[in-house]
């Protein structure tokens, strides 16, 4: 048996369809996925997602010891709330895991992680810290509901501790703010491709908050549409597009690389860099099926009939009723390929993702 | 609850079929099977005249979460496969046993009917699944 989130009960007291995800007893949907995909690029619907994890890092050396574990620059973080995707690199390039950092003030920040690597990661930041004045907590007391759509934020507003609601209308996306005191923490942060909020809350808060939300019409949605929602806003997903032997710049993620400035030195620096100049790099694209069928993981690319790359997710866009994918492909391939499923080869588009944004298609059909 | 009709013969696979009475079969998934493959989104149905055996997999379903293959229960020829099912494939979930029918097969031997579950049998199998 997996482990359970404060919300499983409410997952079993909707009927929700409960699957094993990184350890943990998940709903995968609670009825429809396709109903709660659309639910969400149409009005909110909210994810459980206390399997993920905080990990609150203190100390003099807070941002020192971050911009050197962390491809992306912390140094960037100029203002108090805001936030940063970055990769945890090993020496060798490769990806332990993708997380959210936002700073919570001077040498204070907050990081958000997978639910697999999670345990992982809080032993190599540990390992690491040698040296480093820093403080590191598993906030393992806190839960996190994602409320996600165009409705979410002003449905989601009333029901925060009064003294955040304005700020958290207030704020620009990639920010945060917090209630210390109540442990209450509100990004305008998600993985849908949609506007709203994720709260980290204290896990006995939990099922009032979800039922709140219930009310307010915030409809449940499962680990199914969390996927294909991410899918068809172009984001990465840990193990599928990049892990510890495929690394950021073969994953479409060399934008959250922070090159600059040169001295910083970070792990898996060295390997990155050499990678840059690799002719063996790939590139990520986004696939959009032109024949018929669906698009499954790990299925092969093929130009010409030659196998040019593989499909790392892949799927039914519910949005464009069609099959899209994102593939780790050779990096001369452009416009056309064809994806091999059961052995036929079915044509398909290369686009350069999102494939849709706030509720609507980013492509031509 | 699932629904089982008793009027029909099932597999163990989950696919139900229906004596035209004419020598013909016609063919889908059950309530159960639809039910946990979740919302389906795409049906490969196999050619007109394509001979298939017992056990052959003979069309495949893809719900949003996998691609499952769908077994020929009996060995026959193909004479219809459902097209409706390529503008709404989720007929399968809203009417697994009439508007969302697959495939229909005309059997080498219409003795071979008696090789199928009946409703009781069906139903154990489901219990044991779950």
């Amino acid at each position: 048996m997996g482990l359970r989130t404060p919300l499983f009960s409410e997952h079993q007291r909707l009927g929700a369809r409960i699957v094993p995800f990184g350890g943990w007893e998940m709903p995968l949907h609670y009825g429809s996925q396709l109903e709660e995909h659309h639910v969400v690029r149409r009005a909110a619907g909210m994810f459980d997602v206390s399997h993920m994890r905080a990990i609150d890092i203190d100390g003099a050396d807070a941002c020192a010891f971050l911009r050197y574990l962390l491809a992306n620059d912390v140094a960037r973080l100029t203002a108090p709330g805001k936030a940063l995707y970055s990769c945890l690199l090993n020496e060798h390039g490769g990806v332990i895991d993708d997380l959210i950092v936002y700073s919570r003030g001077i040498n204070r920040y907050r990081l958000v992680v997978n639910a697999g690597t999670a345990n992982t990661d809080m032993e190599w930041l540990q390992t690491h810290s040698n040296g480093f004045i820093v403080n590191l907590q598993f906030r393992a007391d806190l839960a996190m509901i994602a409320v996600q759509g165009p409705e979410a934020r002003a449905k989601t507003a009333p029901l925060l501790p009064v003294n955040l609601r304005d700020s958290a209308l207030q704020m620009q996306p990639f920010f945060a703010v917090e209630d210390e005191a109540q442990d209450w923490f509100v990004g305008r942060t998600g993985y849908t491709g949609e506007d709203g909020f994720e709260i980290l809350l204290p896990q006995a808060q939990a099922i009032d908050l979800w039922q709140k939300l219930l009310a307010a019409g915030v409809r449940p949605c499962g680990l199914g549409a969390r996927d294909t929602l991410r899918l068809e806003a172009g984001m990465n997903l840990y193990g599928h597009e990049m892990n510890e032997m495929v690394g950021p710049l073969d994953a479409g993620l060399g934008w959250t690389i922070a090159w600059e400035p040169i001295e910083r030195n970070f792990i898996g620096r060295a390997a990155i860099t050499a990678r840059r100049n690799d002719s063996d790099c790939r590139q990520l694209v986004g696939l959009l099926l032109t024949g018929a069928g669906i698009i499954r993981d790990h299925q092969s690319v093929l130009h010409d009939g030659i196998i040019v790359g593989e499909i790392t997710s892949g799927g039914f866009s519910p949005t464009l009723e069609r099959s899209i994918a994102l593939a780790r492909v050779k990096p001369e391939l452009s416009d056309t390929c064809a994806v091999e499923i059961r052995g036929k080869a079915i044509s398909a588009r290369i686009i350069k993702p999102p494939f849709v944004r706030n509720g609507k298609s980013c492509i031509d059909l | 609850m699932n629904t089982i009709p008793t009027e029909l013969k099932y597999t163990k696979t989950h696919e139900w079929v229906r004596d035209n009475g004419d020598g013909s079969v016609t063919i889908g998934i059950t309530d159960h099977a639809q039910e946990a493959l979740g919302d389906i989104v795409f049906v490969e149905t196999p050619e007109i005249g394509r001979l298939v055996n017992a056990d052959e997999a003979a069309a495949v379903v893809e719900s949003v979460k996998a691609a499952s293959d769908i077994y020929a229960p009996l060995a026959g020829e193909v004479i219809e496969s459902n097209q409706q099912l390529a503008d709404t494939p989720d007929a399968i979930n809203s009417s697994p046993y009439e508007a969302g029918w697959i495939f229909r097969l005309k059997l080498n031997d219409v003795n071979t009917l008696a090789d199928l579950l009946d409703a009781t049998a069906y139903e154990q199998v489901v219990a044991d699944d779950s």
